[in-house]
């Protein structure tokens, strides 16, 4: 496995939270929201547009609903569904969020034991480099037996494991990406190991493990509506969607994955709101680049 | 296969032999031990809940049902069917992103056109919403391994969209003006500079395609009505827990080997794509030498 | 009475085994006298750095003695009784400037009241008050150097190493540096050990400039400075000022010929 292969950073979800930063490839260091919005105005203009369109062009031809279902359906069923969609976004929610603090919590005490020993590291790390490679989701149906699949806790346990490696994978090379200097300061510090990796291997690493955490946090709500898809109660937002659309109603279904994006949304902005506040070099650390 | 090669892939090998040998080992003496001290959680040790490793091996040779074939290879059958429908979507979203890398890197304007579309695309969390695509689409008298297919496209194209922009723009400046002072033409400095330089880039963001297009093509198979291939079998042997647990891990394990087999298989890939590039370069050497 | 702050007796240190062993230094011997400042300059490999780093515990030496403060190197690390300055500042950037100077007295428990004062206090010195806010990124290469130095003399230890520091800088920030650390060393009674490639600078900062030769490293001469104690810019037009950088270049080349 080459050196790239643990820049796990590179998954889709963390690109796509980087763009909305303005970290994309080549592009100017991170803006204003205000310049943010002007950049993405055109866009935000254009996905109006292609909302009425599609209604217009839906009641003109006529297309029936299970072929392309109308936004305007869409948005009446999520308001009339609404107590029903949020109620089981909630139970959703408290899978991911249970799951997210389990896998996280196992992975940062992991990637400390990591960081300190190299005979564990070498041990770990490539296992759980090749571990993410695995469709951990299949999983769901062992934890659904070993927890009956109507509590929470089986789908948490899914959402642990899926989140576990990237954040262990993604911290423990943070807290590794000490500048040889910086250990040559602290070592003529007389500095013990203990006080290397809290002042220097710590700071070092946040940056790593908030945007695993972003990462996770997107991932821990996906992981928790399939592993419902394999089996769970009827109100939970996988088991929601999946009835809905055997039932073809697809409008229904589309107002649930609403509900869920929005909670995906709401989790990163969290996630990103903690970030400020624990780093609050970062902002200036990172546009003084 | 030169030497060195053969080496580093008995190398892998064994290593995931051992992984899974250690594995197992935590597995039985988490039985042993916990059987002994009579716990039940978090996972009681019975056997009907945590059948022993040899007996899961064992199984994979007795016949799936009544007289039929060794389950093994009725689950290396599922395996192909889901790897099929995961390949041909990850070839063509590859290309797909691909193509989408160089249009953006060689037209700004297309760029700064379309790139708030291709993030916008990945808002929808198409994993989540798989099994509903799958049940619409067979509403609309799509094949479901298309369906399944183009799930997969669209998981592989954001990541190798992102990671060729990344990697086409990463050879420094002067590389650049040194290819400009040789007066070549655009087709000459994207293909001797920018696309060598943007592969490891682009391997990188395979790796997780292949591993995300197997989650994809599982999580698809998943909606009632779909026949064949891994996910449905899980679903199965979900239901067949108490008569016979075992079955319901070795699906598990095929799985898992069957995401590790596809990413892999595109390793590999890297590594003759490594050999024969520097192979190049040391011709390249020598020649000028 | 002064003592000596570094002995160094038959000292040696090889890098590698085998096939890849280098000899970095070979049999130096070097006195420095405290309130000295003395300068290692020689060609690219010829172990200055090395020999730095001997002194302050960040290598160990292969072959013969060594001695910092009486005691042995690791000793004296332990003891907190030098600071070093890198040629690349290695500030941490989540620090403020001020916070980057407390991390020494940080890691020697100076208590929570002590730490801001001194800080303070050496940001003065280094005239790098008003910044004592500002994060390492705003300052510029020169200024971050005052940082670092500021750093390493925060515990007030008797002996400065320091490795190259003003490698990356512009000659005329060089010159302005060159001049701050002069100040420093005359304020605060430190003894200095200086690595450089630059002739010029061992000759303007130094009492002692000691010229070592290419790979294995040894010491080729000695050439004491007997320039006033007070130096600035009419130093460097004086005349005795470029007798020495001669004598000192040729003592560079006569060293390099007589390895080859």
């Amino acid at each position: 496995m080459t050196e790239r292969d643990e820049i796990i950073l590179e998954t889709s979800t963390t690109d796509v939270l980087a763009a909305f930063e303005g970290d994309l490839p080549a592009s100017a260091p991170r803006r204003s929201w205000r310049s943010l919005f002007t950049q993405y105005l055109p866009a935000l203009i254009a996905f109006a547009a292609v909302i009425l369109l599609w209604e217009g062009l839906t009641r003109v031809l006529g297309v029936e609903t299970f072929v392309l279902p109308k936004p305007s359906e869409v948005m009446s069923s999520f308001v009339e569904t609404a107590p029903v969609i949020w109620g089981a976004g909630l139970r959703t929610l408290v899978e991911a969020l249970g799951g997210l603090g389990i896998g996280v919590t196992l992975a940062v005490l992991t990637s400390l034991a990591a960081a300190r020993w190299v005979g564990f590291r070498e041990g770990v790390l490539p296992l759980a480099i090749a571990a993410n490679a695995t469709p951990i989701v299949a999983l769901a149906p062992i934890f659904n037996n070993w927890f009956s699949s109507t509590s929470p806790v089986s789908k948490m346990a899914v959402v642990a494991v899926v989140v576990y490696f990237p954040v262990m994978i993604n911290t423990t090379r943070g807290l590794l990406e000490v500048d040889g200097a910086e250990l040559e300061l602290m070592r003529s510090l007389a500095a013990t190991p203990t006080e290397v990796t809290r002042r220097v291997r710590v700071p070092r690493a946040l940056p790593f493990f908030f945007a695993s955490l972003k990462v996770a946090s997107a991932l821990s709500l996906i992981a928790a509506i399939v592993a419902e898809y394999f089996g769970g109660p009827q109100d939970v937002l996988g088991q929601y969607i999946i009835n809905r659309a055997n039932l073809f109603q697809f409008p229904d279904a589309w107002a649930a994955i609403l509900v869920a994006s929005i909670l995906g949304v709401a989790l990163y902005l969290l996630v990103l709101g903690a970030e400020r506040v624990l780093m609050p070099w970062h902002v200036s650390f990172r546009s003084g680049e | 296969m030169g030497t060195a090669a053969s080496r580093r892939a008995a190398r892998t090998g064994i290593s995931i032999l051992g992984v899974i040998l250690a594995f197992a080992i935590m597995w039985e003496g988490y039985k042993f031990v916990w059987t002994a001290l009579g716990w039940e959680t978090p996972v009681s040790p019975e056997d009907r809940i945590m059948p022993h490793t040899w007996d899961i091996l064992l199984t994979l040779f007795q016949p799936a049902q009544r007289s039929g074939p060794p389950l093994i290879l009725v689950e290396a059958r599922a395996a192909l069917m889901t790897l099929r429908e995961a390949f041909v979507g990850f070839v063509v979203g590859g290309a797909i992103g691909f193509g989408l890398g160089v249009l953006f890197v060689r037209s700004r304007t297309s760029e700064r056109a379309f790139m708030p579309y291709v993030v916008a695309s990945q808002t929808i969390p198409i994993l989540a919403i798989a099994p509903m695509v799958v049940v619409w689409g067979g509403r609309l008298d799509i094949p479901q391994w298309l369906t399944i297919s183009i799930i997969a496209a669209y998981l592989t194209f954001f990541p190798v969209v992102i990671n060729t922009l990344r990697g086409l723009r990463s050879p420094p400046p002067t590389a650049l003006e040194l290819m400009r002072s040789y007066a070549s033409a655009p087709r000459e400095v994207l293909w001797k500079l920018q696309v060598p330089a943007a592969m490891p880039y682009i391997f990188t963001a395979l790796k997780v395609s292949a591993a995300a297009s197997v989650i994809g093509a599982i999580v698809g198979e998943l909606p009632a009505g779909f026949r064949g291939g891994l996910g449905r079998d899980l679903l199965q042997f979900s239901q067949q827990f108490t008569a016979a647990p075992e079955k319901l891990f070795a699906a598990v394990l095929i799985a898992g080997l069957a995401g590790m087999l596809f990413v892999g298989l595109v390793t590999l890939a890297e590594h003759r794509w490594v050999a024969t590039s520097r192979r190049q370069d040391s011709e390249i050497a020598r020649a000028g030498a | 009475m002064t003592h000596l702050v570094v002995e160094a007796r038959g000292l040696g240190k090889t890098f590698g085994s085998g096939e890849e062993m280098t000899e970095a230094l070979r049999g130096i011997d070097l006195d420095i006298a405290s309130g000295d400042f003395v300068s290692l300059i020689g060609p690219s490999g010829c172990g200055k750095s090395t020999l730095l780093r001997l002194i302050g515990d960040l290598v160990s030496p292969t072959v013969g003695s060594l001695a910092v403060n009486g005691k042995g190197p690791g000793r004296a690390r332990l003891d907190r009784d030098y600071g070093i300055v890198f040629q690349s500042a290695t500030l941490l950037d989540w620090r403020t400037v001020q916070k980057n100077v407390e991390l020494p007295l940080e890691i020697m428990d100076f208590s929570p009241e002590e730490r801001p004062a001194r800080a303070k206090e050496m940001l003065d010195l280094v005239q790098l008050g008003g910044f004592a806010d500002h994060y390492p990124w705003q300052l510029s290469g020169g200024m971050q150097q005052r940082v670092a130095i500021a750093r390493a003399l925060a515990f007030k230890p008797s002996l400065l190493l320091m490795d190259e520091p003003f490698g990356a800088l512009d000659e005329m920030t060089r010159e302005l540096m060159q001049q701050e650390v002069l100040r420093l060393w005359e304020e605060t009674d430190t003894s200095v050990v200086f690595v450089t490639h630059s002739i010029p600078e061992a000759v303007f900062l130094s009492t002692r400039v000691v010229v070592m030769s290419p790979r294995p490293g040894r010491v080729n001469r000695e050439i004491e400075v007997d320039l006033p104690r007070r130096r600035d810019d009419d130093t460097r037009e004086a005349g005795r000022y470029f007798e020495l950088i001669t004598k000192v270049r040729e003592a560079l080349r006569r060293g390099e010929q007589d390895s080859t």
